[in-house]
């Protein structure tokens, strides 16, 4: 097993370099790039002064410094030994960056494999507090949608399959499709209409009611504000768990082992539940990579809709803002995710299907 | 039936060699048939076919029967109620004209929706079938690609690609397919692959048909009803993506309309005016319904391994 989980890991390694390499290419490929984000927001910059930060940023270093140095740091590259707040050794930069015939103060950044992502260009803020304050928030919701998606979605295929051919498995199955093709946010904004506005039963949206120190309190003192974005983002995984459950449950009880259990004279109940759902439950696990990213998704849309404040609007907010430090790292950050999404389901399938051998 | 005469087909053909009673039918025009009988798909069809002439007429319509310019604002008019004179299904908060905007924004969505997803199936056609075909050093490179792009959310990359560039319809296009074209490439390679491999393949290849000819002739012929259902599936998929994209102010700049960002504002406005925000958005579910529904009318007919 831990051989297993080894190599899966493995295999993920190239597909983190790759996403590092995208996050970085995403930065400096777009027109403009940093220097022309940040001028942007300080409109006062003299051009000597823009020079001035280019160095210190080191964005006039040749392309794959930038990114080793964002990547792994640049206490490594330049270095001050004795202390007197000068760099005395340098590998791959020059010392004096900017000319002016004295050292530059030693590198200071750890690179994100450190867990250092840099400062926000808006906030003045290091941008891995500003995701970790944000994502207790997105994880409450996007949990809770994908335990009631999940529970919901599962229930009604296995009816579905029972019922085969009944009004209940047409029904689910026009309900699947529907809740494919409309519009998460639109259907967000048409029941913030009717709960809220014309209803009045539920918040226009938001995390909770202000406090003070912006905190919450437990989610269910809460539900009333949590209970439409959950549906939003549920209806994803209703309607893809709901027809693979009934496609997997048909295919579990058209096996030999059903029949078997038929003829020794069980319950229908029995068979369905014990012997078919039991075993038409194994292939979901492959699924839950993909609900996850999708639920990472869904969040950037349900959380502009509800107001609420996640990592998902973070994202919206910094590439609108083109607040680069930020831009890279939630893209490290979703990629991470999804990742972890995909390796948690190959992992969850060949710990439960004990047909799988690894 | 047809059925009759295949289950027969085989034992007549053994005695006598009458041929010209022996029609086989082939896999297209059965799937025809099965798809003119099939009546959700025709009528999603015919709903999607009226969306899209209405969409063609647009200019004209508003030019020549409704009388209204879709951008021009009138500060007078602003959020006028259905059924108001002159303005059938009232303005929006800028004194627009509705119904004309609906229709001018219908053009733009479906336009972006149709010619991103021919993109998407083309580079998907051209990277999976050349990758799948010839395997080796560059498949690996391209796989690698694949699914480094495919470990970002689509609506992730196509967040960030389009707030860093801020496209205009036409490039958003050219976003559109550049983000989205892993799923379609994924497809065409495994299907490739396992076409490929079939005996009929090595046969033509023992022939000493080339690889161009294979391709071409006898790989590209079978790919024809999975294109047909992913290009449906896949125009679906973009109008939603442009949707949720101009609605997130990244898409389609005003004053040009689409569906989506027809919805940006909607939300300031729930209390006065709420058809603004029903309107464009079933429209979108509407289209994007019939677009799957045709798609998986498409996967049954033509379904080599279904019976009638």
């Amino acid at each position: 097993m831990l051989k297993y989980v080894l190599r899966r890991l493995l295999q993920a390694v190239p597909t983190f370099f790759g996403i590092t390499l995208l996050a970085y290419l995403l930065m400096a490929t777009t027109p403009g790039g940093p220097l022309g984000a940040l001028v942007f927001g300080n409109p006062n910059l003299s051009p000597r002064e823009q020079e001035q930060l280019a160095i210190r940023l080191g964005l006039n270093d040749p392309a794959p410094i930038q990114y080793l140095r964002w990547l792994l740091g640049d206490d490594w590259m330049r270095w001050d030994s004795d202390g007197d707040g000068l760099s005395d050794g340098s590998f791959l930069i020059p010392l004096d960056a900017n000319g002016d015939g004295e050292a530059e103060p030693p590198g200071d950044r750890r690179g994100i494999l450190r867990g250092d992502f840099g400062t926000s260009f808006f906030n003045r803020r290091p941008v891995l507090d500003l995701l970790v304050e944000r994502l207790p928030a997105t994880l409450e919701l996007s949990v809770t949608s994908l335990i009631v998606g999940t529970i919901i979605g599962v229930g009604v295929g296995v009816l579905a399959a029972i019922n085969r051919g009944g009004v209940f498995d047409n029904v689910s199955r026009i309900v699947a499709v529907i809740f494919n093709a409309v519009p998460g946010f639109w259907l967000g904004l048409i029941l913030l209409l009717l709960f809220a506005v014309t209803l009045d039963i539920f918040p226009l949206g938001d995390r909770c009611r202000t406090t003070l120190d912006d905190s919450c309190p437990p989610l269910h003192q809460r539900l009333e504000y949590v209970v439409l974005p959950v549906f939003i983002l549920a209806t994803g995984p209703i309607a893809g768990f709901s027809r693979f459950m009934r496609a997997s449950m048909l295919e579990v009880v058209s096996q030999d082992f059903i029949r078997t259990a038929r003829a020794k004279g069980l319950s229908t109940r029995t068979v369905w539940f014990k012997h078919g759902m039991r075993n038409a439950l194994i292939p979901i696990a492959t699924f839950l990579g993909p609900a996850l990213t999708g639920l990472l998704g869904g969040a950037v849309v349900t959380e502009t809709v509800f107001n609420y404040p996640g990592v998902g609007r973070t994202v919206v907010q910094a590439f609108v803002q083109r607040d680069y430090p930020v831009v890279m790292a939630v893209t490290i950050y979703a990629a991470v995710a999804t990742i972890l999404g995909y390796l948690l389901s190959d992992i969850l399938y060949a710990i439960i299907d004990p047909r799988i051998r690894y | 039936m047809a059925t009759h005469v295949n289950s027969n087909g085989k034992i007549t053909r053994l005695e006598l060699t009458d041929h010209s009673k022996i029609k086989s039918e082939s896999l297209l025009t059965r799937g025809f048939r099965r798809l003119r009988r099939d009546r959700l798909t025709l009528f999603a069809l015919a709903v999607l076919l009226v969306f899209v002439g209405l969409s063609l007429a647009a200019p004209f319509i508003t030019g020549n029967v409704l009388h209204v310019d879709p951008n021009a604002t009138s500060p007078r008019d602003r959020l006028l109620p259905p059924g108001t004179e002159g303005h059938l299904l009232g303005t929006d908060q800028l004194g627009r004209d509705h119904l004309g905007r609906l229709l001018h924004g219908g053009r733009v969505s479906l336009a972006i929706g149709f010619f991103s997803a021919v993109t998407i199936l083309v580079i998907g056609l051209v990277v999976g079938m050349a990758t799948g075909y010839f395997g080796g050093l560059v498949d690996d490179l391209v796989n690698w690609v694949i699914t480094t792009l495919d470990a970002l959310p689509a609506l992730y990359l196509l967040i960030a690609v389009s707030a860093l560039l801020r496209p205009s319809p036409g490039s958003l296009i050219l976003v559109i397919a550049i983000t989205g074209w892993t799923g379609a490439a994924r497809l065409v390679r495994g299907q490739t692959i396992q076409i490929r491999n079939l005996d009929y393949v090595m046969a033509a290849r023992a022939l000493g048909a080339s690889p161009w000819r294979i391709m071409f002739s006898h790989i590209l012929p079978n790919l024809i009803s999975v294109l047909a259902i992913s290009l449906a599936i896949g125009i679906g998929g973009v109008i939603l993506a442009e949707a949720t994209l101009s609605f997130l102010s990244l898409g389609v700049q005003e004053p040009t309309p689409t569906w989506g960002n027809m919805l940006t504002d909607a939300r300031s406005y729930f209390n006065r005016a709420a058809y603004l925000m029903i309107g464009p958005g079933l429209l979108i579910s509407i289209t994007v319904l019939c677009l799957y529904i045709i798609g998986d009318g498409i996967r049954d007919a033509f379904d080599p391994q279904a019976v009638d």
